[in-house]
């Protein structure tokens, strides 16, 4: 199954990282990342640990706040006065290594609470909203169960559907199988490769390798805080140019 | 507000206080130094026993335990000063205030042992005994050491309480802080030595307070 | 007379009983009311001062943390005593019941926000990111996401901390509320005998003992909640 998009649109990313940096005291994270994420486009994001993907994935709905640079959603800056942040990050889906389900609620509530808190929908509508979000990622028969009842991959498939609910323009995967036992991947991938075919712009921070390179649209390699080398999957894994993203492919993929 | 100040912080009648204050200082202190080993004492022998494998120890002292939970210090008190003398044994107020919180703090420190010892890990113990240490020496080098480090923040907590639960003496007349700084304001008719007294009271406490909610084991037993 | 006689006679006089038992259930009524009163608005208080200290307002924070640091290190006695004689020599004239319920209140108040914050604190950062990130605002993630964990944390603590305060109201006999003990202490002395102080320490048990044992299932429950 070829998932890679046709006609990326760059005049109009959905998605803009201008001059990104980041510095924690003083360790620089970020040292200059420009990136465009077009409509429907998957890119997938890998490096080092401690090459700054999380940071740039987290800067991106300002779970960080960038210590300079710009991050713009469809053209416009999420940052700024005027931006209301908590509407900016309803269109801005975010799914977490650890899930991050609320424990207290069931799958439902899990994916309503926002819906009724800040939208402000109706029970009635929420739950509907709910339920077909839950209907997408296999999990519709789960509604009313607690994450404690739930195993690794069913919960973050709920964490997807919590934000897929919200119809965000794009969503952010900060490395959503690494804290999965190996047989519940599977399950989370299928559901991304659904949200690929469905045409959502997609922003993922993994090292799930074989999904990169059948359903990715572009493969970024950062290292040290910066953009290293990019390109389409076929030539990042086949022939890479730079020396480093070789020797980080070989690592990883073993051969 | 002049009113306040004139009834609440009159150093005059302060500083006239001070001299009995500082003598209930000492009681208090003889109080404590009587009060909290017995209680740590008590504390451990509940500990084990509510933890026995045999039910005759383990049920009695599991009932011991919560009964001295549930009834209030002061009653156990009055009932141990006003009460017994009815069947012949005259108690000093001190030998009175020895005695109920013997009771009373053994429970409680009874209890924060019992969740250090639960809190090691029985395989702690078989790891102990499979070397061929016997149950007491297991217990004293290598359980309770490691029991005790577990629940050290609540002991502190629960050692506030005990200091703080000497002001009761003073309604036994034991000439503790609270006792003298009520004789001098019931003299001045100013309340400004009980002002005193707990100032005292905060000197000492105040610190120890601040240091229970650093260590955040706030969450722990009471 | 054998001792046992002898010891019914003294602790467990029918008579005496019978004729004091209704002022000590009159006291017991004073004792409920008033632990009642004291653990709902104290926790409600203490509440609602941990979420104001989740804003972080310099200012408001130190207040808080002075509140219920002085409250937490003053011995109950000593505060009532303060408030009870004081205030009336500035003008200001509260009933002992009163006072003991203001007193108490706000100890329970001091000691439940310390609680109540350290769970807020303990629930995991990841909890606050999520929330926060399907576009939730702070107040709603504290209160909608954040709270509810946090309670579930705090209840074992603060039903042993409310347990501690409530039987605390046996402290208003020194300033004369008609509790149980002040009860039995004037029947004790009316009649020369201990049995009323017998039968107060017996209604003392009898009301807490339940709560000391439910405080004891709810922490083994919650203890395997953490597991």
């Amino acid at each position: 199954m070829r998932g890679t998009t046709c006609n990326l649109d760059y005049d109009l990313p959905t998605l803009e990282l201008r001059g990104l940096h980041k510095s924690f005291g003083q360790l620089d994270v970020l040292r200059g990342i420009d990136l465009k994420v077009a409509q429907s486009e998957l890119v997938f994001v890998v490096g080092p640990s401690g090459s700054g993907k999380s940071t740039m994935l987290r800067c991106c709905n300002r779970l960080e706040e960038p210590s300079a640079g710009e991050v713009l959603l469809e053209g416009v800056s999420i940052a700024g006065a005027r931006v209301d942040l908590n509407t900016v990050r309803q269109r801005i889906g975010m799914v977490f290594q650890a899930f991050n389900l609320y424990p207290h609620l069931s799958a439902r509530k899990n994916v309503t609470l926002a819906l009724r808190k800040v939208q402000g929908l109706r029970k009635k509508n929420a739950d509907e909203i709910a339920l077909a979000a839950l209907d997408r990622v296999g999990l519709s028969d789960k509604a009313d169960s607690y994450p404690s009842e739930l195993s690794g991959g069913q919960q973050q498939r709920v964490a997807i559907a919590r934000a897929l609910a919200l119809e965000p323009q794009v969503m952010l995967f900060d490395e959503p199988t690494s804290a999965l036992d190996p047989e519940l991947v599977g399950d989370v991938l299928e559901v991304m490769r659904d949200m690929k075919s469905a045409g959502i712009t997609m922003l993922v921070v993994s090292h799930e390798m074989n999904f990169a390179r059948d359903a990715a649209d572009r493969i970024i390699f950062m290292d040290q805080g910066k953009i290293v080398e990019q390109g389409p999957p076929k030539e990042i894994f086949e022939a890479p140019r730079n020396e480093r993203t070789r020797v980080f492919l070989s690592r990883v993929m073993g051969s | 507000m002049e009113k306040i100040i004139e009834q609440f912080f009159n150093i005059e009648i302060m500083v006239a206080a001070w001299p009995t204050i500082l003598k209930g200082l000492g009681v208090t202190t003889l109080i404590c130094i009587a009060v909290i080993p017995m209680g740590l004492a008590g504390g451990l022998l509940a500990a084990l026993g509510s933890g026995a494998r045999r039910r005759l120890v383990r049920w009695p002292t599991i009932a011991f335990v919560d009964f001295f939970r549930s009834i209030p210090p002061l009653v156990l008190l009055i009932f141990v000063y006003a009460g017994l003398p009815f069947t012949g044994f005259r108690l000093s107020p001190f030998s009175a205030v020895v005695i109920a919180f013997f009771l009373n703090n053994s429970a409680y420190y009874g209890e924060i042992f019992r969740a250090g010892i639960v809190s090691v890990g029985f395989g702690q113990t078989e790891a102990a005994r499979s070397t061929g240490l016997s149950y007491a020496q297991t217990l004293l080098y290598v359980v309770l050491p490691q029991a005790v480090r577990n629940v050290l923040p609540d002991l502190l907590s629960n050692t506030i309480e005990v200091i703080k639960l000497t002001s009761l003496a003073s309604v036994v007349s034991l000439a503790e802080i609270l006792y003298s700084a009520e004789m001098a304001r019931s003299v001045t008719y100013n309340a400004s030595p009980l002002v005193l007294a707990a100032g005292v009271y905060l000197v000492f406490l105040w610190p120890m307070v601040r240091l229970v909610s650093r260590f955040g084991r706030v969450l722990g037993h009471d | 007379m054998s001792q046992w006689e002898r010891f019914v006679d003294t602790f467990l006089n029918r008579a005496v009983l019978a004729q004091y038992a209704p002022d000590i259930l009159k006291g017991v009524w004073v004792t409920i009311e008033l632990s009642l009163m004291i653990v709902v608005i104290g926790t409600f208080l203490g509440t609602v001062l941990a979420l104001i200290r989740a804003y972080e307002i310099r200012i408001l924070t130190g207040f808080i943390v002075v509140f219920a640091d002085v409250f937490r290190a003053l011995p109950p006695l000593v505060l009532i005593l303060i408030i009870f004689f004081g205030l009336p020599n500035a003008g200001i004239f509260l009933s002992s019941f009163l006072v003991l319920f203001l007193v108490l209140m706000l100890i329970l108040a001091a000691f439940s926000e310390e609680i109540i914050w350290a769970g807020i604190t303990s629930v995991d950062r990841g909890q606050w990111e999520a929330s926060r990130s399907t576009g939730l605002g702070f107040s709603q993630s504290l209160i909608w996401v954040v709270l509810p964990q946090a309670m579930r944390l705090a209840i074992p603590p603060l039903t042993n901390r409310a347990i501690a305060i409530t039987k605390m109201t046996a402290l208003g006999t020194v300033i004369g509320v008609p509790d149980i003990l002040n009860q039995a202490t004037t029947a004790q002395s009316f009649s020369g005998n201990a049995s009323p102080l017998m039968l107060a320490a017996m209604a003392y048990v009898l009301l807490f003992l339940p709560l000391v044992i439910m405080s004891r299932w709810l922490e083994h429950k919650f203890a395997w909640r953490k597991a």
